[in-house]
């Protein structure tokens, strides 16, 4: 017994190791900036570069339409497949895993080939038409993450008989789903957009090849020209996918508890 | 007789090739409460998802109040239900599942709180109206669920299993608080269970139904007492079921074993040579001659086992089997395996099963 615990600490403080020490030494690095002592200076520089703000805030809009369109889609798909069609499931699981297997350049260059300023629908002919494909290509990308997490959801409740208990006394589709299921499911729909909010703000492949203003090219020109700056970033980014991680276990716990199984 | 307040004529519910009611037909008086009684895949629950409205007829139709209700979606049928797994939404308190009927009729909020009140002391739980499903127990949540249920003032009740997901005590006693609350209400109620015990408690009628059908309809005096049918007989209490053949038709005259018992106006239709089940109420029977019954078999005791103030006694009568149960006497020691016993009976109360 003494021993198997001996074993789960050294695999415990292997695993700790492999994972903070690269980050501690990207912290130290990027602390390094002025010659002999730690300051943040690379944090100053890269905080008050204006393209940093700018990117910033164009992935943080992009990822806020991305979630709005992911739980437009999502929420009523998943409702709707649980409810009345439980056996397309299977189907539109392993739909929902295909952004996870097609890399992200085939589905944008098939974007370019079918929305460029030639077809008969030219998203690619404006800046708001190539924003809106953007979002569109996000939402795509987050699919997998965005579903699992409304249908994990959606499994902790029992949809058909509170679907029922509401139609009984009255409620129409729009007040059930708006005031009996979105509110039980409501903390697995902030995990995914947490989740989708995360891959928005880091990804490179899309906006880059679409030409758009946003955080992940930005990332990656850092990156090619500067020492310090890319290190700072990336604790920088960093920080926000933890915090948007700590924000999805804060509001779990003010999810409502299940009537049948009481936590 | 007065108009039916619900009337279900000739409805049938298929699923393809799988007929799961057929032709199942009930006139429900206004007021009256009535239990469909039958094992699991009868039927019973389609026949009240029907009324509910989540499931349409193939054929035939529901009539309320004179009014077709048949292709009406559930939220426009004004019907109140309860669900065997409470269905309380977990995200609304107490208070606000009960309003939930009244907000989405668009009542004015100070008129829902009272009648939300209203509710709360007619279920005694007034002091639960802030707490969460969560925090209530299976019986409690029950109560809301009916309060809920009630709260819009809706024209029919449907009760589906509502008791059971809940243990054996608080089943007794809630069922006696929804047929007191029914009562109290007048509203028309239907009540779906697979216990017996239940529907025979609370029930002005019940519908004994079997393989989609009704097998029979009738009070619960009569279901218990006069069975319609073989099914019903065996479905509702426990019966010895004894096989005999008629000897003399004319005079009622059954064989069972070597024995002779005489069944006077119970044959219609039976013809001399014919073999009939003969049934019997374990407590319709005596062991030994008892005053005022008319008739008599001698078997043999097979088993005896003592349960305290009961003695339950197994009398085998050449290859039937009888069951009966009598009184523990503190001066009499219980029968013992093997000995030669005679039971008696009144004639009238043996039952022919068709």
């Amino acid at each position: 017994m003494k021993s198997g615990k001996f074993w789960a600490w050294v695999v415990f403080i292997v695993g700790a190791a492999y994972f903070f020490i690269p980050l501690m030494a990207t912290v130290e690095f990027s602390l390094r900036m002025r010659r002999g002592v730690h300051s943040f200076d690379a944090y100053q520089i890269v905080l008050g570069d204006a393209r940093f703000q700018s990117t910033f805030l164009y992935s943080v809009i992009a990822a806020v339409f991305t979630i709005i369109l992911g739980v437009l889609i999502v929420v009523p798909a998943a409702y709707w497949i649980r409810l009345r069609l439980p056996q397309l499931r299977p189907i539109v699981e392993f739909i929902t895993l295909l952004p996870l297997v097609i890399p992200a350049i085939v589905i944008v260059f098939g974007y370019i080939r079918m929305y460029g300023s030639n077809s008969p629908l030219p998203f690619l002919g404006s800046n708001m038409g190539a924003n809106a494909l953007l979002v569109i290509g996000y939402a795509t990308l987050a699919l997998p993450y965005m579903y699992r997490a409304v249908d994990t959801g959606l499994r902790t409740i029992d949809v058909r008989t509170l679907t029922e208990a509401a139609q009984i006394l009255g409620a129409g589709w729009g007040t059930i789903i708006g005031r009996v299921i979105l509110p039980n499911v409501l903390i697995a729909v902030l995990s995914g957009a947490f989740l989708t909010f995360a891959i928005v703000i880091g990804e490179f492949t899309m906006a880059s090849l679409l030409n758009r203003p946003a955080f992940g090219p930005y990332l990656q020109n850092i990156g090619a020209n500067r020492a310090y700056e890319p290190a700072a970033l990336a604790i920088i980014a960093f920080a926000i996918t933890w915090g948007c991680m700590s924000l999805i276990q804060i509001l779990s716990r003010f999810a409502p508890k299940s009537a049948n199984r009481p936590n | 007789m007065a108009e039916p307040f619900l009337s279900i004529q000739h409805v049938r519910k298929s699923y393809g090739s799988n007929t799961v009611v057929q032709d199942f037909s009930l006139d429900v008086e206004p007021g009256e409460f009535v239990s469909f009684l039958g094992p699991s895949g009868c039927g019973k629950t389609t026949v009240l998802r029907m009324v509910a409205g989540f499931e349409e007829p193939s054929a035939g139709k529901i009539v309320v109040a004179g009014k077709d209700i048949t292709r009406l979606k559930p939220n426009q049928r004004n019907v109140g239900m309860v669900f065997q797994a409470y269905a309380l939404f977990p995200n609304l308190t107490v208070a606000q599942n009960i309003a939930f009927g009244l907000k989405v009729a668009g009542m004015p909020k100070a008129d829902a709180d009272k009648r939300v009140a209203e509710m709360l002391d007619m279920i005694r739980l007034p002091q639960m109206a802030d707490r969460y499903p969560y925090q209530l127990s299976g019986g409690q949540q029950q109560r809301i669920a009916l309060a809920r249920a009630i709260a819009p003032k809706p024209k029919l009740l449907l009760l589906d299993e509502p008791l059971s997901a809940l243990d054996a005590k608080v089943r007794v006693s809630l069922r006696e608080e929804i047929r007191s609350i029914q009562k109290k209400l007048g509203i028309t109620t239907i009540f779906v269970t697979h216990d017996q015990e239940e529907a025979l408690s609370i029930s002005d009628r019940i519908a004994v139904m079997y393989g989609g059908k009704a097998e029979q309809v009738a009070t619960p005096f009569e279901i218990y007492n006069r069975p319609a049918t073989k099914f019903v007989a065996n479905f509702v209490g426990t019966l010895n079921v004894l096989e005999g053949k008629v000897t003399d038709a004319a005079s009622g005259k059954v064989q069972v074993n070597t024995q002779e018992v005489e069944l006077k106006g119970k044959l219609n239709g039976s013809k001399s040579g014919d073999m009939l089940s003969l049934a019997l109420r374990p407590e319709a029977i005596s062991l030994g001659r008892q005053p005022g019954r008319d008739s008599s078999l001698t078997g043999e005791i097979s088993e005896v086992h003592f349960l305290g103030s009961v003695i339950r006694v197994r009398v085998g009568i050449g290859g039937n089997t009888v069951s009966l149960d009598t009184f523990n006497n503190s001066a009499t020691p219980p029968p013992a395996v093997g000995e030669k016993a005679e039971i008696s009976f009144s004639s009238s109360d043996m039952l022919v099963l068709h």
